[in-house]
């Protein structure tokens, strides 16, 4: 659709305006992470310091917060790996009928609205007498986090075919040497690309977690709890800021990953 | 060429898709060292064939044998049989040299010896050289022969082909059938070929197969099947031909059989020429010509009714004059030997 | 070259692999290959997933007993009549409206973004914008609506915003406004309103960047060809192709805001949403069957919408 001529000059405000409203306020944590302030709220702030982020580093219960999120982030990556590849290839190469089944299923989790997966789990979990632990956080987070291996994956076998692995076959290859030689490499960077956008959306995750967790606060449930703490504010402000660099940069790779993909095909 | 050894056995095979026949009953015989090939339109069955002496596909009836052996049933990694594919299926990831060398690094080969049959395969599809280039580096030619060579290194007892040429175009499909036909004959291997092409086919094949709506029709040399066709089908698809029936050829030759007599049989003289015992003709004027470059080809409306297609070649430099030959009256005249008798219902 | 059919017996002679004896089981039952390989994630999907969603149906048709504090499996509509009453379809109300709300200003505001991206930026122009609607997209949530608690705070950006402009009794007459005022912008429904189409707007661009990227240049040329001015092509061409775009992206805002109960207790004030209602009786109060019926009523709206919404064809946008 692309036009010749230049853009109407509204349209080109608007699309400005659009792109500021969804940065600005990630550009302004970063500014008061470093704000002199204590109540960390007035604009513009009245000096700059990074005592907060000394401060931050000292707390005990950010720590045990941020490492229960890695692991729960780790653990459900590597869970929905196996079963996003699992499931991806069973669609992609099997024959039989209910495949739309399959792919609704999968993406059924992401796409209803988070409080509802939260409650059916929870009370599902209740009524077989299970406690809430480490593995129940992880068991929420897997149930959305196929869907980005799942698709990730199934795209790249779209993409590449049949015929190279029946010609590995051809070739005398039996079906894992076909895996190990011929699949893998070529679903190599949808692996990657998917498993870092798995990383994030389980490191992020908030909704379904505080249903499914017991007294465990992973870093989004803590930073939920800082916000009804005004004291804290500074230290809350120095943790939301690493965490948009953390969550920046894994998207970034996975974005760089799928480009490449595109461009060799 | 060993006429004595069947390399493929085809036995009654069918292959049903819910309750589309694909293959309805095919049995043939391609013997060891031939150039074969399945010669037929979309969809009548010939890909179906090679995929199920490939492994790929497996019949719902009868049985296919490799050296009198039962394949059936096997897997394509257990069959000595290898494939170069339509689409070439060279692994992306993978160098020139690494695809070639595939089959024997899954056999565990030891490296120098691979590198050493890499180059020597590389060197009879003439791409020296090229073993560190990737496929998307390739033009479409050049990665047809990397499949080739990749299909033929490690010696498999027949070499299947998909309509490998497809994707080329004219004048490097011509170079490559006969480059095709010429490496088959340096390696002796059986080649089995499938393509809708009857050019080609009539080009490469010791023995063809005429396939139509999942049957054989025909089975022989490209000679055999072009001067001798079995049936309206084979004498259609393997060029043009001239189908008389009925009461026309009643008229023509006194007798209701239906025969064919190809085109370029027939010779346009002048409506009062004298003909000999041995020949039949017809009166008629031209209804439409078309210029072709070497021939010209004439449909002539005959006077007992029908059509009849004539093809001459070009020997005089064609002149703007010569175009307006539409509705000159002619004779159509061919010799009785060139009359090809259909069977019955063929 | 010498050829025999006791070559192939030599090749199976040889001790075959573990794997390929796996392989050529595989081989010969495809079916049971292909169900193997789904069983595991069928198992977690099916059963742990839609097994809980239905248990939790299953759970609004059971009876508590606010007495005691139990659960008890008798099967009743109750709870279902319990949502009729005004206080719980005021909440229903409510969040609906503010659902509607966020989707309109996401579409107007998603719109000319997505329409510029595809149609006048190049290469990496349009790289970068797609990168920057993604980034916000996958960055944390939670840390997304904090920044707001912050810009909205009475001595935040805003304020100091209005504040140069001489626009602070204006703020203060809009917060006045019954309905969507508030004591101040971090606990009003405007605030809330303003938080919601923040957080959502990647998810209705998206889609409409896609819907737009469909519409092949050659109808614009055609429709100009035939005599129709830009805005006339824009209005009767590119905007209906386009719709069933921000028709996929309406059903993303429009579940999302339903859902939710993290905006609506950070930012509002004290009237409730469904998301925080769910939590509040699922909570101490352990009324199960009432919040399930509760969040049934989403699932049910969504249900409706998805089925108007494939109507109108976002299911190919998607």
């Amino acid at each position: 659709m692309r036009s010749r001529f230049r853009p109407p000059f509204g349209l080109t405000l608007a699309a400005v305006a659009a792109v500021l409203f969804l940065h600005i306020p990630l550009l302004l944590i970063g500014l008061y992470a470093f704000t002199t302030e204590e109540t960390a709220y007035t604009f513009p702030p009245p000096g700059l310091t990074t005592r907060w982020f000394l401060e931050a580093f000292q707390r005990a219960d950010l720590w045990s917060a941020l490492t229960l999120s890695l692991k729960v982030a780790t653990i459900t990556t590597l869970i929905s790996l196996a079963l996003g590849v699992l499931a991806a290839f069973a669609v992609h190469h099997g024959k039989f009928i209910g495949k739309e089944a399959i792919t609704f299923l999968v993406i059924l989790p992401i796409a209803l609205p988070g409080i509802v997966t939260g409650i059916a789990l929870r009370s599902a979990l209740k009524m077989m007498s299970l406690e809430f632990s480490f593995w129940t956080i992880v068991l929420g987070h897997v149930t959305f986090c196929i869907v980005t291996i799942y698709n990730n994956v199934i795209a790249r076998l779209r993409r590449t075919g049949f015929s190279i692995v029946e010609a590995s076959m051809d070739l005398g290859a039996d079906t894992f040497q076909t895996f190990r030689y011929v699949i893998l490499p070529t679903i190599a960077s949808a692996l990657l690309a998917g498993g870092m956008l798995a990383f994030s959306l389980s490191f992020d995750e908030v909704i379904v977690t505080t249903f499914t967790a017991g007294q465990q606060a992973t870093l989004p449930i803590w930073i939920l709890a800082q916000l009804s703490r005004p004291r804290d504010r500074p230290v809350t402000n120095v943790v939301a800021f690493f965490v948009i660099i953390i969550t920046t940069l894994p998207i970034l790779l996975a974005y760089r990953l799928t480009r490449q993909d595109e461009e060799v095909q | 060429m060993n006429n004595s050894v069947v390399a493929v056995r085809f036995i009654d095979v069918e292959r049903h898709f819910d309750e589309v026949a694909a293959v309805n009953g095919i049995s043939l015989e391609i013997y060891e060292g031939e150039f074969f090939t399945l010669l037929g339109p979309s969809g009548s069955g010939k890909t179906t064939c090679l995929r199920m002496i490939a492994g790929f596909d497996h019949p719902t009836a009868g049985r296919i044998e490799l050296y009198g052996r039962d394949v059936t049933g096997l897997p394509p990694y257990e069959r000595d049989v290898h494939t170069v594919f339509q689409d070439y299926a060279l692994f992306p990831h993978m160098t020139v040299g690494e695809n070639v060398g595939y089959s024997l690094m899954i056999k565990k080969k030891p490296k120098p010896e691979i590198q050493k049959r890499v180059e020597e395969m590389l060197e009879l599809v003439r791409l020296p050289g090229l073993a560190k280039r990737k496929p998307t580096q390739l033009s479409g030619g050049q990665r047809q022969r990397v499949a080739l060579a990749r299909s033929l290194i490690d010696q498999p007892k027949v070499l299947l082909l998909d309509e490998p040429l497809g994707a080329l175009d004219l004048k490097l499909r011509q170079q490559m059938q006969i480059e095709l036909k010429n490496i088959q004959k340096q390696v002796g291997i059986t080649f089995v070929y499938v393509t809708h092409d009857q050019e080609e086919a009539l080009t490469m094949s010791d023995r063809l197969a005429v396939f139509n709506q999942g049957r054989v029709e025909q089975v022989g040399a490209p000679t055999e099947i072009y001067e001798n066709p079995a049936t309206v089908f084979a004498a259609n698809f393997v060029g043009v031909s001239n189908v008389i029936r009925d009461g026309l050829a009643q008229a023509l030759t006194g007798s209701s059989q239906s025969f064919t007599v190809r085109p370029e049989k027939i010779a346009l003289r002048q409506p009062d020429a004298k003909t000999s015992p041995s020949e039949c003709f017809a009166d008629g004027v031209i209804r439409e010509q078309v210029y072709l470059g070497m021939y010209s080809r004439y449909i002539v409306a005959l006077d007992l009714g029908g059509d009849l297609m004539a093809v001459e070649q070009n020997l005089g430099v064609f002149s703007p004059e010569m175009q307006a030959e539409c509705g000159k009256r002619v004779r159509a005249v061919w010799d009785k030997a060139h009359i090809h008798m259909l069977e019955a219902g063929g | 070259m010498a050829l025999s059919s006791s070559t192939f017996d030599h090749a199976n002679a040889r001790k075959a692999s573990i794997g390929r004896r796996f392989s050529r089981y595989f081989h010969r039952h495809p079916r049971l290959s292909i169900l193997l390989l789904l069983a595991l994630p069928l198992l977690w999907l099916g059963a742990v997933y839609f097994g809980s969603l239905g248990a939790l149906v299953l759970q609004s048709f059971f009876h508590y007993d606010s007495y005691s504090g139990h659960v008890l499996p008798q099967l009743t509509g109750e709870n279902y009549l319990e949502l009729l009453s005004p206080s719980n379809l005021s909440i229903v109300l409510r969040t609906t409206s503010m659902a509607v709300a966020v989707t309109l200003a996401s579409a107007l505001l998603a719109f000319p973004l997505a329409y510029y991206s595809v149609r006048y930026a190049k290469g990496r122009t349009k790289a970068l914008l797609y990168l920057a609607v993604i980034l916000p997209l996958w960055s944390s949530y939670i840390v997304r609506v904090y920044s707001w608690k912050l810009i909205l705070a009475r001595e935040g950006i805003i304020s100091w915003f209005l504040a140069q402009l001489g626009m602070t009794q204006l703020l203060e007459n809009v917060l006045k406004l019954p309905g969507i005022g508030g004591a101040s912008l971090s606990m009003s429904m405007l605030g809330m309103w303003m938080v919601f189409v923040y957080i959502w707007l990647p998810y209705m661009i998206l889609p409409i960047h896609a819907a737009l990227e469909r519409v092949p240049k050659t109808l614009l040329e055609a429709s100009g060809d035939l005599g129709a001015r830009p805005g006339q092509t824009f209005w009767k061409v590119t905007l209906p192709l386009a719709l069933p775009g921000v028709v996929a992206g309406s059903i993303f805002t429009f579940s999302l805001t339903l859902g939710d109960f993290i905006i609506p207790g950070t930012i509002g004030n004290s009237s409730l949403f469904i998301g925080q209602a769910v939590l509040r009786h699922q909570g101490t109060a352990g009324n199960i069957p009432l919040a399930a019926a509760l969040t049934v009523v989403p699932m049910a709206v969504m249900a409706v919408y998805l089925v108007i919404a494939r109507r109108l064809g976002a299911f190919d946008a998607l």
